[in-house]
């Protein structure tokens, strides 16, 4: 049964999935797309005080819609702060004031190591990738990482083409199938899988055998009613990212 | 004609990590009177074929005005840097005027690719756009280094990635004062920094409210500054609140009044960003044909900006936002 059936889709569970997972947390460096979606969710329900921190030079901001680039006039109306990029890459980030910085990417290695710069060989790439962006130094100076991608055996792969930033401080991945965390030895265990996804579709969707987590393999509580109206009429009324 | 350059005897352009360490400090002089200057002249007379130049502007304020009027003039080989080559760099690689991006993230925000960026550097295109990148805050780190005479720049980023290997200008260097290593970029001196504004007096004088990116990080850095902006305004009125001012008129060179001419990025409080035109992009960029009529009609078709304006009017009339002025400061009288 896809979520669909159940009447959520698979990308509503992974904004639901990784907003509960910020609970308690307090400053989040926001990307656009999901990631905004899901940290603007936590802020409404588990994590009321949560600071959100855009890479344009923004703290505290209080989007009024849904940005599509992550330089939207609506993070800065508003906001608590606007600063350089310096100041921010340079005293917010690197100074070490963000809890969790979210990711996604191309590609994701069973370590978390994520490539976002391109597909086949650096000199002559099969696909050129948008590169690191702000991705490198937020991987390497957020306390946590949180990643959020959609599993295929093309994405979650044994060996990355290109290493753009490093999974040492990745803590959650999120995916349309479940929720992997990393293990201090330094590799992404599945610990839940969402509603109505076995372990052989996560299997499928994977380039690596998954290895389980030391307890029980859990399933994800579907979203809420509240979590649902939430998205559907406040974060991303048109749908854009969450159809 | 334009007013003289401010400043003159600053060692040349690109990023040479073996250079650097004993540059001259930087002759800016005091130069007062008007630099107002058509879109024309401006770009006549300040970029040149070879050089580097960084119209900066993250996602705010980037002056596809400027980046149209060196299409129209066809400038070649040049070294484009941004941190974001966006839509702007995208048309200018397309119609030719680009050898190389200096970059850090090459997309449409929020949408997808760069396409004409893509066919340039994918697979055996031939010729081959050359690429230099870095992160965002390496490339902000290496206008810093610029703009302060300093031969590198230290940052904590690229530990444990393939950045350093692609790119060997970032290299790391062990701290003086102890045992952490820190990974180093050379500094950025564009021949010429490109900047919108939202006002600027004739003097050059320039002020911005909303995302600040790393606009005052690139002029400083820069040979020759153009400031291009949506308002010409009274020095009074730059006077009236000193800190909305990101460059004195000291490092500026010309001033180009060019109203919409950020769009279809924007401008806070001015106009909003023309999303719609990001997202219809895609399909023009994909396709070679399709983007070569747009050039065509929009940027070769029209005399100018103010033209490109006027077909555009009732577009760009919709961006227009509803009010939410600052509250207001008081600097006090000292007398």
């Amino acid at each position: 049964m896809t979520g669909h059936d159940r009447g959520y889709s698979a990308s509503e569970m992974m904004i639901v999935a990784a907003a509960r997972a910020l609970a308690g947390k307090r400053v989040c460096f926001v990307g656009v797309g999901l990631p905004n979606i899901a940290v603007n969710l936590a802020r409404r329900t588990v994590a009321p005080d949560i600071e959100l921190v855009y890479e344009a030079g923004v703290f505290g901001a209080r989007p009024a819609r849904l940005p599509l680039s992550i330089g939207d006039p609506t993070i800065v109306t508003g906001a608590t702060a606007v600063t350089s990029m310096f100041e921010l890459f340079g005293f917010y980030l690197q100074g070490g004031l963000i809890d969790v910085g979210f990711l996604g990417g191309a590609q994701i290695d069973w370590h978390g190591n994520l490539n976002t710069t391109v597909i086949g060989d650096y000199e002559r790439p099969k696909t050129r990738l948008p590169g690191s962006g702000g991705a490198c130094e937020i991987a390497q100076n957020a306390k946590q990482v949180f990643v959020i991608m959609r599993q295929s055996p093309r994405s979650f792969v044994r060996k990355l083409d290109f290493r753009t930033s490093t999974g040492a401080r990745v803590s959650v991945v999120v995916t349309d199938k479940g929720v992997f965390h990393r293990r201090p030895e330094g590799t992404l265990h599945l610990d839940a899988t969402h509603p109505g996804i076995t372990l052989d579709e996560v299997r499928a969707s994977m380039g690596w055998e998954p290895r389980l987590g030391e307890g029980e393999l859990v399933t994800t509580a579907p979203p809420t009613a509240e979590e649902l109206r939430l998205i559907r009429e406040e974060l991303d009324p048109q749908g854009a990212y969450t159809k | 004609m334009l007013a003289p350059a401010a400043h003159s005897t600053k060692p040349t352009a690109t990023a040479d990590a073996a250079r650097g360490a004993n540059q001259t400090a930087t002759d800016r002089r005091v130069s007062s009177g008007s630099k107002l200057a058509s879109m024309r002249d401006a770009i006549a007379e300040l970029v040149r074929d070879g050089d580097t130049v960084a119209i900066e502007g993250f996602t705010h304020l980037i002056s596809f005005a400027a980046g149209h009027e060196i299409i129209r003039q066809r400038r070649r080989d040049l070294t484009l840097c941004r941190l974001t080559p966006d839509l702007v760099y995208d048309q200018m690689v397309a119609a030719g005027v680009a050898r190389k991006l200096v970059f850090s993230w090459l997309g449409n925000p929020g949408v997808g690719s760069l396409h004409a960026v893509r066919r340039a550097t994918e697979g055996d295109a031939d010729p081959r756009l050359e690429l230099e990148e870095y992160s965002h805050f390496g490339m902000v780190a290496r206008y810093t280094a610029g703009a302060m005479n300093l031969p590198f720049f230290p940052l904590r980023s690229y530990a444990d990635t393939d950045l350093p290997v692609a790119n060997p200008l970032i290299r790391p260097i062990a701290s003086p004062y102890g045992d952490d290593t820190v990974y180093a970029v050379p500094p950025l001196r564009p021949d010429v920094a490109i900047i919108h504004a939202q006002r600027a007096d004739a003097a050059g004088n320039t002020q911005v409210w909303g995302l600040l990116g790393c606009q005052k990080e690139a002029a400083f850095a820069a040979e020759r500054v153009l400031v291009v902006v949506e308002e010409l305004v009274d020095e009074s009125v730059i006077r009236a609140d000193p800190n909305r001012t990101i460059l004195p008129g000291l490092v500026v060179d010309a001033v180009v009044v060019e109203p919409f001419g950020a769009h279809p990025s924007y401008a806070q409080g001015f106009y909003d960003r023309d999303n719609a035109f990001y997202i219809e992009w895609d399909a023009v960029s994909r396709d070679e044909a399709a983007l070569n009529a747009w050039l065509g009609e929009w940027v070769h078709g029209v005399a100018d900006r103010s033209e490109y304006v006027a077909r555009m009017r009732e577009r760009l009339s919709a961006l227009r936002p509803s009010p939410a002025p600052s509250g207001s400061v008081d600097y006090g009288q000292y007398l």
